[in-house]
């Protein structure tokens, strides 16, 4: 087991695009005040890089100095126990923290070298270029043509009918839906079945042409059917974005991600390739929690 | 053993992983003795004895199937990770090499009734020197990697995976010394034969304790040497 120093709250970090950016280099460094992650938090061709990442809610340190890097055309999964701070992780990544009262992020996060935490950043677009899915399926209360429309249309990617038709066919197919909703498409996107839906929110996510898809939890409320077709389009969209998935399920992250990171209470443990981290992994608290000898 | 398959939340898991490695080690115990009787049959030239190991290899082979049964039935139900898998695949490669122990037993067996089975005159004991000196490796070898295995000590196995080089060394002069009977007196060639396919046999158990050695060195390591350590330690 390796030996760590206790994580020790650091004060006075300062909120992220208020204080000069700290220069990003692509080698690990540890401050002395964190936990030391385990394995290579930096990846050759990173889309996202994140450094020294702090989230505190009021008084509690919910993200402790996470460091981390998320590669284009990978999927990464962020696996550990309810409260380890994956999801808070998650949504630091396009700022779906900024609409929680009393949280506060610090650090850097940086997507294709820019700031998302500048403030001369375009939050919604920042949105569609980091798209999301959630635990539970929510389609708009809208036609399943408008569930798909509404994103490029708001963000004036498309300017006509034709131009929404092909965006609507083409993100339906790249999600796998579209021979299933093909002739129904303007009937409403909430009564598709749940796995339905969940791709709908995916074909929704995809078609603002994101270069981030977060996704959380994104299979949990589906039967396991409906997760297969989810967890294969996660595959194949991997050849066009870069996915960064939480999940509680392990086996889940064992098959559809290629590197997976271990959280524990705000730390980031470890992080290394899935397949060597559900094999043998480093540190004691991964494999505890892996084998289910957690708590 | 303990803390390599205990501490689950789920207590069951222990159990089933505790009564695995029972399994297995029931098993390594029916494969040692029949590889120590072999032995012992030869040495006293006992054939009835050697009928027996012969007939007693079927449990060994139901006892793999037991085993696969219980390791199926295990990988269904908890989908092990980690330790766990490398345990179960540890235990279920190890299960592979104790049944080959086994039949190898099993043919040491059928070459004592071969040899000793009929009125002519039986193997000279310069002959049949290397058996015993084998015999007394492959014993020791099985011993250690059965213990090792027990405790799940990954000292033990890496001396024993990096160690016992002397019985490919006694192998290969005893392949030059039977060589030299068979050209000194070509009468000897049948019981040469019969002592040549044993002492294949008994190389081969001891490879296959080596196996099992190196399995162990994966479970608690998680780092796989096999061939690393052979080959580094080949010295032909």
């Amino acid at each position: 087991m390796n030996t760590i120093d206790p994580a020790i709250d650091q004060p006075g970090m300062g909120e992220v695009g208020v204080e000069a950016p700290v220069s990003i280099n692509h080698t690990a460094t540890v401050r002395r005040d964190q936990r030391e992650t385990v394995g290579n938090i930096t990846v050759p061709d990173p889309r996202m890089v994140c450094r020294n990442v702090n989230v505190h809610y009021g008084e509690k340190h919910a993200i402790k100095h996470v460091s981390l890097d998320i590669g284009s055309n990978e999927v990464v999964a962020m696996i550990g126990p309810s409260g380890c701070g994956k999801s808070t992780f998650l949504r630091c990544l396009n700022r779906m923290n900024d609409t929680i009262d009393g949280c506060r992020v610090s650090g850097e996060i940086r997507l294709e070298g820019q700031d998302i935490y500048d403030k001369k950043m375009d939050v919604v677009l920042l949105r569609a270029q980091v798209g999301m899915v959630f635990q539970k399926p929510n389609p708009f209360p809208k036609s399943i043509f408008e569930n798909v429309a509404y994103g490029p249309r708001i963000h004036g990617l498309i300017t006509n009918r034709s131009e929404a038709e092909e965006v609507v066919e083409t993100s339906l197919r790249r999600a796998g839906l579209w021979d299933e909703v093909k002739e129904r498409l303007d009937q409403p996107g909430t009564g598709l079945s749940g796995g339905q839906q969940q791709r709908l929110c995916i074909a929704r996510t995809i078609a603002v042409g994101p270069e981030v898809i977060l996704m959380d939890e994104p299979c949990s409320a589906l039967d396991p059917i409906a997760t297969a077709k989810v967890e294969e389009l996660i595959d194949e969209l991997r050849e066009n974005f870069t996915i960064a998935i939480v999940t509680h399920s392990m086996q889940q992250a064992a098959r559809v991600s290629q590197r997976t990171a271990y959280f524990h209470l705000g730390d980031l443990i470890e992080v290394g390739e899935t397949d060597h981290i559900f094999t043998a992994p480093r540190h004691q608290l991964t494999e505890d929690y892996i084998t289910g000898r957690f708590g | 053993m303990s803390t390599q398959i205990e501490g689950h939340t789920i207590h069951r898991y222990d159990g089933e992983l505790r009564v695995l490695h029972d399994m297995v080690l029931n098993m390594g115990a029916m494969a040692q003795r029949q590889t120590l009787s072999a032995l012992q049959a030869m040495e006293d030239q006992d054939t009835d004895l050697a009928r027996k190991i012969i007939e007693r290899d079927q449990q060994v082979n139901e006892q793999e199937l037991r085993i696969d049964e219980e390791i199926v039935a295990i990988i269904a139900r908890r989908s092990p990770m980690a330790r766990d898998l490398r345990a179960i695949m540890s235990m279920s490669k190890a299960v592979t090499d104790l049944e080959r122990i086994g039949d190898e037993a099993a043919r040491v067996a059928e070459r004592v009734v071969r040899i000793f089975d009929n009125d002519g005159p039986g193997p000279s004991a310069s002959l049949t020197r290397d058996i015993t000196t084998m015999g007394k490796l492959v014993a020791a070898m099985l011993q250690d990697a059965l213990e090792a295995f027990r405790l799940m000590d990954v000292e033990r196995a890496e001396r024993m995976a990096a160690g016992h080089t002397e019985l490919d060394a006694e192998f290969q002069s005893s392949l030059r010394r039977l060589a030299t009977f068979v050209m000194e007196d070509s009468r000897t060639v049948g019981h040469t034969i019969n002592v040549t396919l044993i002492t294949k046999s008994l190389e081969r158990i001891g490879d296959h304790a080596r196996n099992i050695a190196e399995y162990i060195i994966y479970l608690v390591k998680g780092k796989d040497v096999r061939h690393h350590i052979r080959e580094a330690g080949d010295t032909d």
